[in-house]
This record gives structure tokens, C-alpha cells and sequence, in this order.
């Protein structure tokens, strides 16, 4: 019998988290008796902020079965995809596939998403897609593990999320075995306390067909070799493009196939009020994400946007742009529209966006000194972070 | 076996120009027919004797071309290929080591479906420094979208760079194309070549016209992304598409040029000599030919049901042409300028190719490859004797008994 987990992980934030789940996992099917590979989707570019990736582990009970998922590209029917960051629930677009791939599109019927969040199954099921069978949505308490190329963050992600798939999955991989394969791996008691403790504490809950996210995702079909244009020529795309009632407005052509807001981890925040319309996120969004309206405001555009943050830290108005997580948020509605229509309504969802300060936390970086050792005391009272409480 | 051609000649006017000039030379006379936009040099024997003719017909106003004299081989090939990107009809050129340095962009440009003109002066490939004829240098690219022509006297080599464009910048092809020149034996050998008059040559060979994919602020187009593993396939599925298209694009040039020049009117693939009723034939490319049918000659005169086949086209390989002329054979002996180490019997390029050309007959002939010339090495008359004679054995025994010979190696 075979078993495949895979992770779906952000770039660089959480290149060496996703390794060490996969490779954790076939660390214990090994403990069992079993055989397994752990490998990162090659099409991918984990060395960009953000970009959605992914590692796969593949166990079999002896090398015959795993032959099958043997050079492959990625397991397409999975017992358990495990998302590291809940803002993946929205749906990943990378470099290996076009178009908008549900978070549980590769998770075979009657498996499971697991999830790192700290929100509630009810609020996760708001991002991800519905599905044509039966699945289970488990959420493992805790916020995103985001560290960076060269650092990571010993928070004890990687054996929380390895006790929790021995939850959901126990027949990919038992909590015994999860626990012998920490203890060879890193030899630390605290560690397997941790991954036993996601084991007792993921939550899971049965999700029907009928339930989650009805949009339908942005799908791109990939053209036969005498459609495409030969010689490596691809059509530029046009400098603007004309916005219907945008009079003097307009939006800068984009790529209409591959949109990268799946990239975006935390989101630009506009108060137009006292935007001074000086240009300079305009002219220094590396994506060209900024639509000019007719106002002459600059209105960040979420299909565009990928969540650098350089309109944040160019801005010379404080507080005019703010960062905030991705989780804040359900849709890709224009700003400066929500403005147009109502501008009260439109401040107070402002100030609700930016001065609370949960939501206005970053997904990477930090505002102030000590941030971060605030940030683990936090997670520490919470029962999420090392060893739990 | 010729094609058909279905137009009658039109006969040479007296605006052809006779001149004794080398294989180079010749080249450059081409290029200057063809009204050339963009040379790049770097010097390196053999192939810097058409860089020296190129200059001397811009220094003296005969073409109007930027001569571009590059830092390396590299940038020499990088600097045509931007060139040809934009639209101007470009030439290039190098020879062993030299061509092999410029690799980089000597792979990428098939895929781009520029369509430069490459000289190749054979040369072979340094270590030890030398700098005779083998074609190992031209033959790196035979897998890699290159069409590739081998030409064996100087009057081939101008009509053949003239044919070479219109291939090449056929729209329906958009290839690049390299002529592969014997070191020494053309390049620097001057022979009577007949010039074609400027008009001849525009009948024959329209302007470089890349349409939609050229780049030009007017044509905003991004050229060359990078993509994953879902797009790669049907990428080189479109140049091997248009190296198959190749085959009839360069018929119908010879066709046309064969009308327009009076020359060049066999089959364009390969030339048979005293093949028609030859029991065993030898097969070659480039100069080898010329000391080849001297030896066949002799041999016929001795009673020897002798012939020979030069290839002309290396790539698109003409695999019906060679099947068509071998086929009638007893034994075949493949003479390769060039090696193949470790390769099927530890033979020789030219000589996988044909046999593998040869394979899906029902009856094919024995097939030996004879290594031979190398580093520039004179293919003599007594090589040919000796090549012809271990044929006829095996075509009298129907057995191969030594799968390769290398003849003329001291030993």
C-alpha cells in the first residue's frame, strides 16, 4: 500500500519547513519497515518570496509500489495535502502550472487538507474551492512558520505538522513511528513532545461537496504545439488598457494568463485620503500593479499584485500604504472602488484593517524591535510554539 | 537518380564574371550578392580568409555592410543572432575551437529560428594545435536544429551560400544553416568561379522579411522566455517540424536557382558518380571527393564495378535519396573525415548515419567505415585503392570481417 503527502509551502519563507516535513515523513514510513522518497516539485522556483511551491513524500510498503511515483512530477491523488501558510487556501498559481489551483485539487476523495491557521475551520472553508467529493479540512493550530533562505525558525513546525498527518493519516505514517523518527533525526525530547501534542490537539472536520468557496478558479489551457507561435515569440503585452467609466484613467496591460497574486502573503492598504498622488509606488511597484484612476489615485490591483511591500516602504505619507496578512482578507475587490462608492464605510473598514493589531501583523519582517520576542511569548501562552504548554 | 525539375533552364548571360578566387573568396562574392547587413569577425584559421574577403569588398565599396569585429568567437555568434533578430541578414563564421567557444549561441539560435549563414572552414578541434581539416567542428551541431551543407569546390561554395539564404530565411523554415568548407582544400584554393550578375541573384533570392516575430519597438514581442517542462516539448516538436519542411524548401530552391543560373541542376542531396551499375560504392562528403573519383576512374578502367556518392546535405539528412542510391549496392564504404570515439563499431559519424539510413531495408548492403584524412591528411589515390579493394572482398564474401579501417595511419 502506498501513501503521498504533499506540502504546499512558500518560497523562501518556508523552503527548508517544507523539506523537513516531507523528509520527516519518510524518515518514520522507514521506521515502520517501509520504503519512500521526499522530493520538491522541480518546476518551481522556492528561491522567491512568497511563490507557491511544493515537496512531496511518497512511502510504499516495499520498492515495487513505489515504483509507481517513481520519476514523477507530482503525485496527483493524495492521501494529505498539508498547506503552511492558510492564506494558501485561496488557491496556488506558480511557475509549474497556469491558472489557479485549488488548495485540495490534488487531494485524492476521502483525504485530508491540513492546515497551519490560527482561524477556524468555518472561516478556512470561506477561501478554499469546493470540491466534487467528500474531504476533511484539519486545522493545526498555530501561525504561519515563515523564516527566510539562509535562517530557520525553530518553532517546531516541521514535528507538529508530521504528529498531526499521523492523525489524519495513520496509515501513511503512526505517531510511534513519527516519534522514533524525531528522536534519530534531531534527538530532542522537547520536539517529540511537540509532535505528540499536534497529534491529541489537530482538529478535523468532515467538509461535503456543497461546502466552500464557489468560484470558480481562472483556468488556462495550455496550447498545441502548431497553435503556438513559433520561434520563442510571445506577444507583448500593451502598455495600458482602457477601464470602462475610467475616463483619463486607466490600467497598464498584464499578463492575462499567469497572475501572481497567489504569491501574496500580505497586501498593500490605501487610505486615499490623504494619499498626496505623488507616483512614486506607481513607478516603483516592480509588477506595474497600480491601476491610475481617473482621481489620479493609484489603486493597488489584487490580481496584479504580488505583496512586495516596496509601494509600503517607498511611501513618503505615513501611514498612506499599509501591509497587511492576507489572511485580513476573502477577495480581490478594488479599493478605490469600496472608496468611490462609500467613503465613511470605506475609512472605517480602514481603520479596522490597519490599527488592529493582530491583522495588521506582516507575514514577514517586522515593524519594531522585539516584535519577535513578543510574537513567541505569544505563541508560547497559546500553547502553539515549542513543546506547547 | 536526379530530381525532376520541371522548368527548362534559363541559359547563363554574359553578366556572369568569371575570377580565379578561393572557396572563401567565393563565399564572400555571395555575400556580397546578397546584399549583406551584418558581418561579425573574429580571426581563426581556416575560416579568416572569408573575413579578409568580406573586408576587402567593404573597404572597397563594393558592399555596404557593418563589419563587426567581435572580442571572441562567443560574442561573434551572439551579435549575428541579435542582429538576424532585428532583421538584417547576417554571416558568420569559425572554424574548430573557435566554433566550438561560441557554442553557447551557436544552440540557442535554432530555437530562436534565426536563419544565419555560418561558414565552418573544417578545422580540426585543438588539442593537439592544428589546423587541417577534419569535421568534428561542424558536425557538434548536427543534433541540435543546424541545417548543415558540405560543399567540395569554390563555385559550390557561392552558389550553395546563395541557396543557403533562401532556405534558411524561408519563412516556413527560419533555420539556421552552416556550410562546412574543407580547410585548405577550399578555403584556400583558388579556382575559374563563375559570378552571377546582382539582378540574377535578386530573382532568386527575395529579401529577408521576418514579419511578426521580429523585433522592432513597432512589433513589441518578447523573445525567448523561460519555461517549465510544459512547454519545452512542443517547442522542439516545432523545430523538428520545420527541419522536416527543409527537405522541400531546398528542392524547390535548387530548382528555382537551377532555372534562373544553369547550374545546379542534380539531385540537391547528393551527387552520384559511375553509380549506375557499381557493386560497391564509396561515400563521402567535402574535398575527399575530388581524389575519390580519380580512384573510381582508375578502377573502372581496371574493370571494377566502382562508384561513388558525395552527400551534400548532412542535415535534414537525406535519408530516401541515400536508401534510393544504396540500396543497389553489394558493400558500401562510408569515408569519414571525422571520428566518432566509443561510437557502434568504433566507426565514424558519417558512417551511424548511413548505416542507420539503411536499416529499414528489406535488402541493404554491408556497410564499412573507413576513417580516413585526418588533421588535413591527403586522401590519396592509394587510399582509395585500398578502401575499393576491401569492398570488393566483401562484396564477393557478403561477410564484414573488420567493421572500421582507418587508412592511411602510420602503423
Amino acid at each position: 500500500m502506498t501513501g503521498s503527502v504533499e506540502v504546499v509551502y512558500r518560497g523562501i519563507f518556508q523552503k527548508h519547513l517544507g523539506q523537513r516535513i516531507t523528509r520527516g515523513i519518510v524518515l518514520a514510513a522507514w521506521k515502520e519497515g517501509k520504503v519512500g522518497i521526499s522530493f520538491g516539485r522541480y518546476g518551481d522556483s522556492p528561491e522567491r518570496n512568497g511563490i507557491p511551491a511544493k515537496s512531496f513524500a511518497v512511502v510504499a510498503d516495499n520498492e515495487e509500489e513505489l515504483q509507481a511515483y517513481l520519476s514523477r512530477y507530482e503525485p496527483s491523488n493524495n492521501d494529505v495535502t498539508v498547506a503552511v501558510d492558510d492564506t494558501l487556501c485561496k488557491g496556488v498559481e506558480s511557475w509549474a502550472w497556469y491558472g489557479l489551483q485549488p488548495i485540495n485539487k490534488l487531494t485524492r476523495a476521502g483525504g485530508t487538507v491540513l492546515v497551519t491557521s490560527i482561524q477556524t475551520p468555518e472561516e478556512l472553508l470561506k477561501d478554499c474551492h469546493r470540491k466534487n467529493a467528500e474531504w476533511n479540512l484539519a486545522v493545526l493550530k498555530g501561525t504561519a512558520s515563515f523564516s527566510g533562505l539562509w535562517v530557520y525558525k525553530e518553532d517546531h513546525t516541521d514535528v507538529r505538522v508530521l504528529g498531526a498527518i499521523a492523525k489524519v493519516a495513520p496509515h501513511v505514517v503512526k505517531i510511534e513511528s513519527v516519534e522514533a523518527a524525531i528522536r534519530g533525526e534531531w534527538g530532542d525530547e522537547l520536539k517529540v513532545g511537540s509532535a505528540r501534542k499536534a497529534y491529541e490537539r489537530v482538529e478535523i472536520r468532515t467538509v461535503r461537496p456543497e461546502e466552500g468557496n464557489p468560484e470558480k478558479p481562472y483556468e488556462f489551457q495550455l496550447p498545441k504545439w502548431w497553435e503556438m507561435k513559433e520561434a520563442l515569440v510571445i506577444p507583448g503585452i500593451p502598455v495600458r488598457q482602457e477601464v470602462r467609466g475610467w475616463d483619463g484613467g486607466y490600467r497598464p496591460g498584464r499578463n492575462p494568463t499567469f497572475k501572481k497574486f497567489a504569491t501574496r502573503t500580505m497586501r498593500p492598504v490605501v487610505d486615499f485620503e490623504i494619499c498626496t498622488k505623488c507616483t512614486i509606488c506607481w513607478l516603483q511597484c516592480p509588477d506595474s500593479c497600480f491601476d491610475v484612476t481617473p482621481t489620479g489615485h493609484y489603486d493597488a490591483n489584487m490580481e496584479a499584485c504580488c505583496g512586495c511591500g516596496v509601494c509600503e516602504a517607498v511611501c513618503p505619507v505615513k501611514d498612506c500604504i499599509t501591509m497587511v496578512n492576507e489572511r485580513a482578507f476573502e477577495d480581490n475587490a478594488s479599493q478605490f472602488e469600496a472608496y468611490q462608492k462609500d467613503e465613511a464605510a470605506y475609512k472605517a473598514w480602514l481603520r479596522e484593517k490597519i490599527q488592529d493589531k493582530v491583522v495588521t501583523s506582516r507575514s514577514h519582517g517586522f515593524r519594531y524591535r522585539g516584535q519577535y520576542q513578543e510574537e513567541l511569548a505569544q505563541m508560547a501562552a497559546e500553547g502553539e510554539g515549542p513543546g506547547g504548554s | 537518380m536526379s530530381v525532376a525539375t520541371t522548368e527548362a533552364p534559363v541559359p547563363a548571360t554574359a553578366a556572369d564574371k568569371e575570377m580565379l578566387i578561393s572557396g572563401c573568396a567565393a563565399i564572400a562574392q555571395a555575400l556580397r550578392l546578397a546584399d549583406l547587413d551584418v558581418v561579425t569577425a573574429y580571426p581563426i584559421r581556416p575560416y579568416d580568409t572569408v573575413m579578409q574577403a568580406v573586408a576587402k569588398l567593404i573597404a572597397n565599396g563594393e558592399l555596404d555592410a557593418e563589419y563587426i569585429v567581435a572580442s571572441s568567437e562567443h560574442d561573434q555568434f551572439e551579435i549575428v543572432k541579435h542582429a538576424s533578430a532585428v532583421g538584417a541578414r547576417v554571416f558568420c563564421g569559425s572554424s574548430g575551437v573557435g566554433w566550438m567557444y561560441a557554442m553557447e549561441a551557436i544552440a540557442v539560435t535554432p530555437a530562436l529560428r534565426l536563419p544565419m549563414l555560418a561558414l565552418v572552414g573544417n578545422r580540426a578541434l585543438d588539442d593537439p594545435g592544428a589546423f587541417g581539416c577534419e569535421h568534428n567542428d561542424a558536425l557538434c551541431v548536427r543534433d541540435l536544429g543546424w541545417m548543415l551543407t558540405w560543399v567540395d569546390h569554390a563555385q559550390e561554395a557561392l552558389d550553395t551560400a546563395l541557396i543557403a539564404y533562401r532556405v534558411a530565411e524561408d519563412p516556413r523554415i527560419f533555420l539556421p544553416c552552416a556550410i562546412g568548407a574543407d580547410g585548405a582544400f577550399l578555403t584556400h584554393s583558388e579556382a575559374l568561379v563563375k559570378v552571377p550578375s546582382k539582378e540574377k541573384v535578386d530573382r532568386f533570392l527575395p529579401k529577408y522579411n521576418r514579419r511578426d516575430k521580429q523585433l522592432h519597438p513597432d512589433n513589441p514581442i518578447t523573445v525567448a522566455p523561460q519555461v517549465n517542462e510544459d512547454w519545452v516539448m512542443e517547442i522542439r516538436k516545432q523545430n523538428d517540424e520545420a527541419m522536416r519542411r527543409a527537405r522541400g524548401v531546398i528542392q524547390e530552391a535548387y530548382a528555382d536557382f537551377h532555372r534562373i543560373f544553369g547550374r545546379q541542376g542534380g539531385n540537391p542531396f547528393v551527387e552520384e558518380y559511375m553509380t549506375d551499375d557499381a557493386d560497391v560504392i564509396l561515400f563521402g562528403q567535402g574535398t575527399l571527393s575530388m581524389p575519390v573519383k580519380v580512384g573510381v576512374r582508375k578502377l573502372r578502367e581496371q574493370g571494377h564495378k566502382v562508384g561513388f556518392v558525395r552527400l551534400k546535405w548532412f542535415r535534414p539528412f537525406p535519408t530516401p535519396e541515400i536508401q534510393d542510391v544504396l540500396r543497389r549496392a553489394k558493400a558500401v564504404g562510408v569515408i569519414d573525415r571525422d571520428y566518432s570515439f566509443g561510437s557502434p563499431n568504433y566507426g565514424a559519424v558519417l558512417y551511424n548515419e548511413v548505416r542507420s539510413a539503411l536499416y529499414d531495408l528489406e535488402e541493404r548492403p554491408r556497410v564499412i567505415s573507413f576513417i580516413c584524412g585526418l588533421g588535413g591528411r591527403e586522401v590519396t589515390l592509394d587510399s582509395v585503392t585500398e578502401m575499393s579493394e576491401i569492398l570488393l572482398k566483401t562484396a564477393q564474401t557478403g561477410r564484414v570481417e573488420q567493421p572500421t579501417y582507418w587508412i592511411g595511419v602510420r602503423g
